[in-house]
């Protein structure tokens, strides 16, 4: 980075509560998003999804379904144009994008045709009508501990698969106090409001497209691979997205049908998901089935840590819930293991899902300390301030900041924790029976390369462009804010434009790390642009313009231990007669960096714990072993918190500082899902004296379990 | 389509009215989305169950998915594109953007769509699953934040914007009533 700006100017814009840039286009329904863009000649595509969890396509009488009015094709693996076979795109080798190139059927729910019609209700009726018949086989969907496919590979994606230190059976045998527990989660999906639409039209020679993704270049660039198209031809844009959670950031079905139908029939399609495909064809949590066995003296200092995870992947490709890496960085232990393995079901392949493996994994672990804290007869946060590491217990390298305990404290200050009565099952309201419960957060703060570019135009405004996605999080707004305090103009003479793959390579919005990597790029590029402006460089008609790209950057960052942290409160009530359980207040304190957008990152703070109310309380795909679907594809069935499950969620933030970061900002988009479903189940245990292990605590869990 | 799966109507929306032929099957949403180039309400489901295509009928919250066309004619249609008075945004849209009460935005439209109808239920006086007293003579109840809660129920947002939501709402109904 220049030197010449280092501890430049006080910053204005950033720290600055600032509504959203596009917050108009939002209330009006101005705002478009992948679904809504018109175009002339516009035929629509409907998916056909197998019936049958595994086999073979045995026929599929597309013959009728022409003849019905308004059908124009139907595409399926006979007559589908040919994909890249071995398709290695930005997540990996990814055979989930091999539609329509065989006759297999690999779970319930995958794509045996699409319809492509002059009408939405002429697409969906040949669609519905399609006769399809199967060769099938016996399948298997039943996620469970001891199943004899699990393995344990050596990598997953986000690491190695096993870390062992030290000797966990000796340590557990010298402990004074073990805690041995097993925990579930249950299959969760990432059901964003917006399903996923694309468009796609050939206009002279360039394959247009809009599409809803959380990375516009990365998607381009995959869907450039997989049809075997100069990446140059292709020109994708997600201007706005409607929450995608990990489910958006790669190339799905209806992407690929919308590419081949609009080459086939040469006018624009689109291909929007139903519901009910929400639930099969774009990822989703894994179930988990965990294991953490605890050992510590009886003043609560861990001696042994271990932490084991099932999940489940797909036939088509692997994919592992990284729920024990959450121990890795967290928590030290002369010994210390964590094991991942995983099976192959006849099942959709899961994907990143919001705070992928340290929401389910920060469930169990956090959980087993307050058991272990229960039986050292210590507070729940003291037992955590016993238990600080020096170092990463797995990496030994140092932390770049480390401010849980602060976390601790100002939370427990604010949510009233001190005096606490830690006797369980004691506190009545009625029918009620009232509880309260805390627990550590982190995740990690990561950066990915990114290339931006910044253009003073001669009118004294400033245009930066950044293949940026903004999903919801904001990072339109404060991209705008951090490049106006780059340049030391004010917001108002800056305008942010993303979400175009013509603007170059980008990070996707994703691991948190979206407006950390692109705020960086964009700060490079903006002020270089004010230092040649302040040395008196003169302005073109057509604007003066500086590239970044932040690889070299990203890649010689000092090795640390880099994460942000946070300390989740949540009081509760059980009715223990009909087990129903309200959430009363929650509050999360998070130490996560510089704070960009105060008005936005409190959104985004408060959404991540609401998730861990929803993953705690209510979601659960339900799986039907005898025809190996899902029961609950929509969302009357798979419920996530509505408005009245959700009570006063308060999140706020300590300073930060990392001098020695370049950028200073840490990802706040998943934290808040972290450790919040495990606050929650231990305000139960608090209230009732029952320790739920198995999420979600349904009513009829509360109701069967009996209190001590 | 032929004359007997088709049919020429007339939808009044936000004051205007359109006549077209539409597919009978089509519903209000695909209507408005499709043929009308409304597209600020969304499609979230398509089958009743998440409130993003909430629109107001003569007045009061329904969602356009679950709403064939053809039934909707002669009723007064508001969509979101409707909500603001020209250039002057409505109290509920300013609260949602000063409060920042939503996040990706989708649900939005369905959701102020619905808070616009509770401002006027409430108003009128109708009680909800958690009003304390429902006797006619206890008059509207306080429109509290549970109040608020269980009423924009029917409006999933899955970004988690609910708290803001519900101050905005709180916000925009001391506005409206000043
Ligand atoms: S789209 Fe109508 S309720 Fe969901
Ligand atoms: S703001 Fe994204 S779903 Fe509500």
């Amino acid at each position: 980075m220049t030197t010449a700006t280092t501890g430049g100017p006080a910053t204005r814009a950033v720290g600055t509560p600032h509504v959203r840039l596009e917050g108009r286009d939002k209330v009006t329904g101005a705002a478009r998003y992948a679904a809504d863009h018109p175009a002339d000649g516009l035929a629509h595509g409907w998916i056909v999804p197998s019936t049958v969890a595994r086999g073979r396509v045995r026929s599929l009488d597309d013959a009728s379904a022409l003849k019905m009015p308004g059908v124009l094709a139907v595409l399926h693996h006979g007559n589908a144009s040919r994909l890249t076979e071995d398709f290695v795109g930005t997540f990996g080798p990814d055979a989930t994008t091999q539609v329509f190139q065989h006759d297999r059927v690999p779970y319930l729910g995958w794509p045996v045709a699409c319809v492509v019609a002059e009408t939405p209700e002429q697409a969906r009726e040949a669609a519905e009508t399609l006769a399809v018949t199967y060769a099938t086989e016996p399948h298997d969907v039943d996620f469970r501990p001891g199943h004899p496919g699990a393995y344990t590979p050596e990598e997953m994606a986000v690491g190695p698969a096993c870390t062992e230190k030290g000797d966990v059976e000796a340590e557990l045998a010298a402990s004074d106090v073990v805690v041995d527990a097993h925990y579930s989660t249950a299959e969760e999906h990432h059901s964003p409001m917006e399903p996923h639409a694309a468009m796609a039209r050939w206009d002279d020679g360039r394959l247009e497209v809009v599409d809803s993704t959380q990375g516009a270049y990365a998607t381009a660039r995959d869907l450039a691979l997989l049809f075997g198209l100069d990446p140059a031809s292709v020109h994708l844009r997600s201007e706005h997205v409607g929450g995608g959670f990990g489910c958006k950031a790669q190339v799905r079905p209806h992407l690929i049908l919308a590419v081949m139908a609009t080459t086939l029939l040469g006018r624009p399609v689109r291909v929007v998901l139903t519901r009910a495909q929400m639930f099969t064809l774009i990822g989703h949590r894994s179930p988990t089935a965990q294991r953490v066995r605890l050992g510590a003296g009886a003043d609560g200092r861990l001696r042994a840590l271990e932490h084991t995870a099932l999940s489940a992947t797909s036939t088509v490709r692997e994919f592992i819930e990284p729920s024990a890496q959450y121990g890795r960085s967290m928590y030290d232990a002369d010994g210390h293991r964590t094991v991942h393995s995983v099976v192959r079901l006849d099942v959709p392949t899961p994907t990143y899902m919001r705070a992928p493996g340290e929401a389910p994994g920060s469930f169990a672990l956090e959980c087993a300390l307050d058991e272990l804290a229960e039986r050292c007869g210590l507070d729940p946060i003291a037992l955590r301030a016993r238990n600080e590491p020096a170092v990463g217990p797995v990496s030994g390298l140092p932390f770049a900041g480390r401010r849980l305990l602060d976390c601790f404290a100002e939370g427990a200050r604010r949510f009233g924790w001190d005096g606490r009565d830690p006797r369980p099952g004691v506190r009545r309201d009625g029918r009620w029976l009232v509880g309260t419960g805390t627990a550590a957060a982190t995740f990690f703060t990561g950066a990915r390369p990114s290339t931006a570019a910044v253009t003073a135009h001669a009118d004294g405004t400033f245009t930066a462009r950044i293949a940026a996605a903004d999903i919801g999080t904001g990072a339109r707004t404060a991209l705008t804010q951090l490049a106006a305090d780059a340049l030391e103009v004010t917001p108002g003479r800056v305008r942010v434009l993303i979400a175009d793959s013509d603007f170059g390579d980008a990070w996707l919005a994703g691991g948190s790390m979206g407006t950390r990597s692109w705020g960086w790029a964009i700060t490079l590029a903006a002020r270089e642009l004010r230092e040649r402006l302040a040395l008196g460089e003169d302005i073109p008609p057509d604007g003066l313009t500086v590239r970044s790209d932040t690889e070299q950057a990203v890649n010689s960052l000092a090795a640390y231990e880099r994460h942000a942290y946070g300390a989740q409160f949540a009081e509760v009530a059980v009715d223990p007669g009909s087990g129903e359980i309200r959430v009363r207040r929650m509050l999360g304190v998070f130490a996560a960096g510089r704070i960009v957008n105060p008005l936005t990152a409190r959104s985004q703070l408060t959404g991540g714990m609401i998730w861990g109310l929803s993953m705690a309380l209510h979601e659960e795909a339900v799986r039907d072993t005898a025809t190996g679907g899902l029961v609950n594809t929509d969302l009357a069935g798979y419920h996530i918190a509505a408005h009245a499950d959700v009570p006063a969620v308060e999140a706020d933030w300590i300073d930060d500082p990392d001098p020695d970061d370049p950028v200073g900002i840490k990802g706040i988009g998943e934290i808040g899902g972290v450790g919040s479903a495990a606050a929650i189940v231990n305000a139960v245990w608090h209230a009732t004296g029952v320790r739920h292990r198995d999420l979600p605590i349904r009513p009829d869990r509360v109701v069967l379990m009996p209190r001590p | 389509m032929t004359a007997s799966t088709s049919g020429v109507i007339t939808l009044h929306v936000n004051g205007e009215p359109h006549t077209l032929t539409v597919d009978h099957r089509t519903t209000l949403l695909d209507a408005l989305r499709e043929r009308l180039g409304l597209t600020g309400t969304k499609k979230g489901c398509d089958q009743g169950q998440c409130g993003a295509c909430t629109v107001l009928l003569d007045g009061r919250r329904a969602v356009a998915c679950l709403q064939l066309a053809v039934a909707a004619e002669d009723r007064a249609i508001t969509t979101i594109e409707g909500v603001a008075d020209g250039g002057r945004l409505h109290p509920v849209q300013q609260a949602f953007i000063e409060l920042d009460g939503y996040q990706c935005g989708y649900c939005t439209p369905g959701q102020i769509c619905s808070a616009l109808g509770v401002l006027d239920e409430h108003a009128a006086g109708w009680p909800s699953a958690v009003t304390a007293d429902v006797r006619p003579e206890a008059g509207p109840p306080a429109l509290t934040d549970d109040e608020i809660r269980e009423r924009m129920s029917g409006n999933l947002c899955r970004c988690g914007a609910y708290t803001a939501i519900v101050r905005a709402v709180a916000q925009a109904a001391k506005v409206v009533s000043a």
